[in-house]
């Protein structure tokens, strides 16, 4: 390709982010398609915009950056801070904005013994060990409202958009410990490699992220 | 942990099949040879080295040290890098030889296994380091080098990127005056490559609005020469002014090296070493998705082992370059000739194949002892291959039974 260095190789996350990043791409005057490839193609030229999507779950977007098989990819923060990979994280795009909190049942209190479930066991050890709490840490995959609920654990930590989902299950958030966007991450070669490339998306998405705040 | 099987190794280290270390010596060959020809003299130092002395020394963090006891019980390391052994060496063996003094080396260091992707605890790097000079055209030197060694190599498209660890301090010292703590923040959010935190934490500092753009203005301090100039404009300060005064000289010396298409000014590059004091580079490779070469100069390094001297060089990272090389197009694997031969024979074919490696062939001998287990001339064009040996070009057979065809 002989105009390689101008060719973004991007890791776009399937799901709840992708719709906001594409409306944001469209909005910065990028042709990318607005819903996921109904063909389920996992990878998507769009010459017009000059980039391939890779379509990759969430969590993976920060590896394929750090391996630098995409130049650049979109992912939130929680993901960031939970899988901590050497990547630069250039821009807060504002989007997918939601909270990490502390969940538990209204009638909550410390426990001899306190255990939380998460999605995200870095973040949470992280945050409990910063505030000398000695917490059990325990990792699962999904439905993470059932740990209090069932006695796993008295606490838990995780993502919260809107809190329907904890107020259905008669969970309140006790603490809350930091505010998610989702990022533009780039691989460290791509950076300098692409750098007038990225810097140019940078720019265009920037002024777009501006005017919405 | 369970009982490891018994083809486990550790993590973090590899075993080198045939081909990868073909690769892995014509990369470690072009490249010393490349120094050589600039005037550097390869050196070698011990895989361990004192806890107390290069283990200190190195800018490796402690915990990725892999350290170890002598029989009495002294603290020993895996060396990390070679920058802290050649310092050493300097100060101790070469101490009679007057400066500038040029080393080069090839050698595998260790440092105990990191979670961000392609890191290994044992590594390859071919590198050089020219102590006692601390002008430009020494920094100038070594970056020239660096691109002339990924040439040779065959690497064709690549980056360096060139910065000034005293820019940076100068620039933190002059917006946030008496304010230490902020200023390393900063500095870790840049080394965490976190430019979004970065941005967000000027925000909060209680400063002038004029200071937090000149912090936020640094970001965009990449590109060509002109960003020298856009770098003064942003802040009159004597350890940023005298950083960027440097750096210029260094660009004009690159220029005149013929090398600066390759080049890129980036003033936001934070040297992965805490020992850097002043230009600081990395190079990168198209074809991989990890820096292949870094370096910088360190003048604090050399006083530690008592001969206090400026010094500078770099690293190729040989380990991750055998994925950017295609080495079938570099090093033709060249054919064998096969000598196969029975017990009646044995004298006259084992002469016959010293007398062609003397002449440079590559020979295989094999003993045969009945007619089906020669390998047949006429069926060399199937490219006659025994198990994962080499491809022979040729075979020669000295036999005394009766072959079908002979």
């Amino acid at each position: 390709m002989q105009d390689w260095h101008n060719y973004l190789k991007v890791a776009m996350p399937k799901g709840r982010i992708y719709k906001q990043a594409s409306a944001l791409f469209r909005a910065a005057g990028l042709s990318v398609p607005e819903d996921e490839d109904q063909s389920r193609k996992l990878i998507i030229d769009i010459p017009e915009a000059r980039m391939q999507f890779i379509m990759a779950k969430p969590v993976d977007v920060p590896t394929y950056v750090e391996y630098g098989v995409a130049d650049i990819g979109i992912v939130g923060k929680d993901v960031l801070m939970e899988e901590n990979k050497d990547v630069y994280e250039l821009l807060d795009l504002g989007i997918a904005r939601c909270r990490m909190s502390v969940i538990g049942l209204p009638e909550w209190k410390p426990a001899t013994h306190p255990r939380v479930a998460t999605k995200y066991p870095n973040v949470a050890s992280q945050y409990f060990r910063e505030r000398g709490q000695q917490v059990e840490v325990i990792k699962l995959n999904g439905s993470i409202e059932l740990a209090p609920l069932i006695g796993l654990a008295d606490r838990i930590v995780d993502m919260v958009e809107t809190g329907t989902t904890l107020r259905e299950n008669g969970l309140i958030e006790l603490q809350e410990m930091f505010g998610i966007t989702s990022r533009l991450i780039a691989n460290r070669v791509s950076y300098r490699m692409k750098n007038e490339t990225i810097q140019q998306l940078c720019d265009q998405l920037q002024t777009y992220i501006a005017i919405k705040q | 942990m369970s009982k490891p099987k018994m083809f486990e190794k550790p993590s973090g280290v590899r075993d080198y099949l045939p081909e990868a270390v073909t690769k892995l010596r014509y990369i470690e060959r072009q490249a010393l040879n490349c120094m050589s020809r600039w005037g550097y003299e390869q050196i070698v130092t011990p895989t361990m080295e004192f806890y107390d002395t290069v283990g200190m020394a190195s800018s490796t963090s402690d915990h990725k040290l892999f350290k170890l006891l002598n029989q009495r019980g002294t603290a020993m390391v895996l060396r990390s890098d070679m920058t802290a052994p050649i310092a050493r060496v300097v100060s101790s063996l070469l101490y009679e030889e007057s400066l500038p003094i040029r080393l080069s080396y090839h050698a595998n260091v260790f440092r105990s296994m990191e979670e961000e992707a392609g890191r290994e605890a044992e590594f390859y790097q071919t590198g050089a380091e020219l102590v006692g000079d601390a002008s430009p055209e020494a920094d100038a030197e070594v970056i020239a080098l660096s691109i002339a060694c990924l040439q040779s190599t065959g690497i064709e498209r690549f980056k360096v990127a060139i910065g000034h660890h005293g820019f940076l301090q100068g620039l933190f010292g002059y917006t946030l005056p008496d304010r230490e703590a902020d200023q390393q923040r900063l500095m870790q959010l840049l080394v965490a490559r976190d430019v979004v935190g970065y941005r967000e934490l000027i925000r909060t500092l209680p400063i002038e609005q004029e200071q937090m753009e000149r912090l936020e203005a640094v970001l965009q301090l990449q590109g060509g020469r002109r960003i020298v100039e856009e770098a003064r404009a942003l802040v009159d300060e004597p350890h940023a002014r005298l950083s960027l005064f440097h750096l210029e000289r260094v660009w004009e010396v690159l220029e005149a090296y013929g090398v600066s298409d390759h080049l890129m000014l980036d003033l936001t590059l934070v040297g992965d070493f805490s020992y850097y004091t002043g230009t600081i580079f990395e190079g990168y490779s198209a074809e991989l998705g990890f820096p292949v070469m870094s370096g910088g100069r360190y003048d604090n390094l050399l006083q530690q082992f008592g001969r206090p001297a400026p010094a500078t060089g770099f690293a190729l990272k040989t380990t991750r370059m055998l994925d950017a090389i295609r080495v079938r197009e570099l090093v033709a694997v060249q054919p064998s000739i096969l000598v196969q031969y029975d017990a009646a024979r044995r004298v006259e074919a084992l002469a016959e194949a010293t007398r062609l490696r003397t002449a440079g062939e590559r020979v295989v001998t094999r003993r045969v002892d009945d007619v089906s287990q020669l390998v047949e001339v006429h069926r060399l064009e199937d490219a006659v291959k025994l198990g994962n040996g080499p491809v022979f070009k040729d075979v020669i057979t000295f036999v005394q039974f009766v072959t079908e065809h002979g």
